[in-house]
């Protein structure tokens, strides 16, 4: 997984509560298994349906490939598909801020070395994005917890385990295996304790 | 004695395998069930980084987003699905998965076919890369939806990487009127809790209510648990799951049976658990519930009207304008009455047997409104069989109604199924973002009854003022 550690890029404000998978990642619109994600990111909100770009705010020049996206409540929820993180890394969005993320797309952010950052209270960062409009870059620091514009700086919270996951861009799964004696001894026991858990026999085929 | 623990605590502990360096709790999953829209993307992942399905035996795939479901599909019928359905296929095959393909009679939509072949049971935790694997949490497992990497990490390892998230009961007192059913139900307490209450909790449905649904009906519940917010939901598991899991193909029997039994029968919140969240419903009072804007939480009884901008909360004036302009409503206005284009009976909240028998009732002898176009797409191929067995097909379709082969269909439009722009649609599905079902149109969510009532009066219509029923 890629590593996280500081991103310093133009943030898009798209400030609005409940924005979800769908919209981000409209599967519909998709052609074949491996899709131009960057392209597919709100292609329902970027094309008019004659096929000509709308107004939406990543149509903007300034806003063509944004760093950071900052929304406002629950963002993210809905469907699980991981395609919406991908479609956001496709522009190259290395980190979302919202007051709130849907719990699914933060897990999916976290797998793909994008930071979500949870600011319950950020009215002033909301303030500094839409004046800057894309005209001044903001920088995100994972180490130092800190978010930077100029002069200001706002600080948020992360997860211990989620930070670390991050910097160190962990192979998850290698990190999960190292488990294996564990996850071996879980099984034993449970093949004895309960075994119609550790199989899952279709009885017509015996 | 050990202290009192919450139904979730205790199916929780039993799979925690151990904790990792970074503080995250890895749960054992017992059930995991892929399908073919995101399971190519991880078998390929997986393959390239050279690993192994770990255990082929608990994981199965399903066809199900991708299908046509139209009489007399092949894996063709749908041109842009194909290469999903061959890919998940022979990436099934080449890691040594069973897969539930097209022509298998036990295809459908994996949260509908996972349950009646008693492959998810009780107690036992279950994993999708699908949103709505709380479905099962109906039967009192403990499900997960999840994304393609997240799958990925459980084909290699067999568990889930997670922070233990806190616990809501949510109790349902009162008693269910006729005609309102689990979607009526699970859409009022989206209404009371809104799409993020749930954020970062796992819902325990309880009370008076929740005991006296049928299992069907809990699935349906249990399938918004998403809609809530949350990852997870569940009713604790009782006669009414054991009765309808003994003798289902994957159940356990004989001498298993009566040890998995005694188990179950400890599913339960003890007296005195401790919950983080409380909340209460009374249910007595509950109409038939509609959906009238572009979030799951937007929705209100039959008879009431959609807000009026200027009497909501200033905060939530813009949002309320908005979806009443997509969904081409007035302020105030008044659902019943208006005209609609289409109707949509399944997906996996309402295609179960007993769904489809609800609308059948509403239909038989009568005929789809002139100007609807109407379908019914079974969950299964299971639950096609039996209903054909029964004759609603028939029904359905002397009526006019298009009856369908098991998929996902029109409730996320992933197989080509939509609706046409700007169409007013009534669908049994659990989303009605805006273009969810096709570019502009604008869906109400309902249960089975008010779907087949507008089917066969071309408006929107309180079933309970339906003649002859
Ligand atoms: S029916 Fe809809 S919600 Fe259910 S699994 Fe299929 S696409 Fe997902």
């Amino acid at each position: 997984m890629q590593a996280f550690t500081t991103v310093t890029g133009i943030a898009v404000p798209m400030i609005e509560d409940d924005i979800n998978t769908d919209q981000i990642a409209p599967l519909q619109l998709a052609k074949g298994l491996e899709p131009d994600w960057g392209e597919l990111l709100f292609k329902r909100q970027r094309l008019l349906p004659d096929g000509s770009p709308s107004d939406h705010i990543l149509n903007r020049p300034q806003y063509r490939t944004p760093s950071i996206l900052v929304a406002a409540h629950n963002f993210g929820c809905g469907s699980s598909r991981e395609s919406a993180v991908w479609c956001l890394a496709g522009i190259g969005i290395r980190c979302v801020i919202a007051r709130s993320i849907a719990d699914i797309f933060r897990e999916n952010c976290l797998q793909n070395g994008l930071l979500p950052i949870e600011l319950p209270q950020m009215d002033e960062l909301e303030a500094a994005v839409l004046a800057s409009d894309g005209g001044s870059p903001f920088t995100v620091d994972l180490p130092s917890q800190t978010i930077s514009h100029g002069a200001q700086s706002w600080s948020f919270e992360i997860g211990a385990s989620d930070k670390l996951r991050l910097i160190e861009g962990l192979d998850e799964i290698g990190l999960t295996m190292k488990h294996e004696a564990e996850i071996r001894a879980w099984e034993a026991k449970t093949a004895q304790d309960s075994p119609w858990l550790q199989e899952a026999r279709d009885r017509r085929l015996s | 004695m050990s202290a009192a623990r919450s139904l979730f605590d205790k199916i929780w502990d039993k799979h925690l395998v151990g904790r990792r360096a970074d503080g995250r709790d890895l749960i054992y999953i017992d059930r995991h069930v892929l399908h073919d829209l995101h399971a190519p993307h991880a078998f390929g992942k997986l393959n390239k980084a050279g690993r192994k399905v770990r255990r082929t035996d608990l994981t199965f795939s399903m066809q199900d987003h991708s299908v046509s479901v139209l009489p007399g599909r092949t894996e063709e019928t749908y041109a842009e699905g194909t290469a999903f359905v061959r890919a998940m296929r022979e990436g099934s095959r080449k890691n040594g998965v069973r897969v539930f393909d097209l022509g298998d009679p036990d295809q459908g939509i994996s949260h509908v076919v996972a349950p009646e072949l008693g492959m998810v049971l009780p107690g036992a935790t279950h994993a999708v890369p699908d949103s709505h694997a709380c479905t099962v949490g109906g039967l009192g497992a403990l499900a997960f939806g999840c994304g393609t990497t997240e799958l990925e990490h459980i084909l290699a390892t067999q568990v889930i990487t997670l922070n233990r998230p806190k616990r809501l009961r949510v109790t349902l007192e009162g008693q269910l009127h006729p005609h309102v059913a689990g979607k009526d139900v699970a859409l009022a307490i989206i209404a009371q809790l809104g799409v993020a209450g749930g954020r970062g909790f796992a819902i325990e449905f309880a009370g008076p209510v929740a005991r006296a649904l049928s299992v069907e009906a809990r699935l349906t519940l249990c399938n918004l648990t998403i809609e809530m917010g949350s990852r997870s939901g569940f009713i604790a598991p009782d006669d009414t799951v054991f009765n309808w899991i003994a003798g289902r193909p994957f159940a356990p029997i004989g001498a298993q049976w009566d040890l998995a039994l005694a188990q179950w029968r400890h599913l339960f919140s003890d007296e005195g658990a401790q919950f983080d969240h409380e909340m209460s419903l009374d249910c007595s009072a509950l109409g038939p519930q509609i959906t009238w804007g572009t979030e799951p939480s937007q929705v209100i009884n039959i008879n009431d009207r959609a807000p009026d901008p200027s009497q909501v909360d200033p905060s939530r004036r813009e949002a309320v304008q908005r979806a009443l302009t997509y969904m081409g409503l007035e302020p105030g206005a008044k659902l019943e009455g208006l005209p609609v284009g289409r109707v949509f009976i399944g997906s996996c909240t309402n295609s179960r047997l007993p769904d489809l028998e609800v609308a059948a009732h509403i239909v038989k002898g009568r005929k789809v409104a002139q100007g609807v176009t109407a379908w019914v797409v079974p969950g299964s191929s299971q639950v096609k069989r039996d209903a054909e067995a029964k004759g609603l097909d028939r029904i359905f379709t002397e009526a006019g109604f298009m009856w369908g082969e098991a998929g996902c269909s029109m409730c996320a439009g992933t197989n080509g199924d939509t609706a046409k722009p700007g169409e007013r649609i009534l669908s049994t599905t659990n989303r009605n973002f805006e273009n969810r079902q096709g570019r502009a149109v604008r869906t109400h969510l309902v249960g089975p009854a008010l779907a087949a009532a507008a089917a066969i009066t071309g408006v929107i219509t309180d079933v309970r003022k339906l003649e002859g029923l």
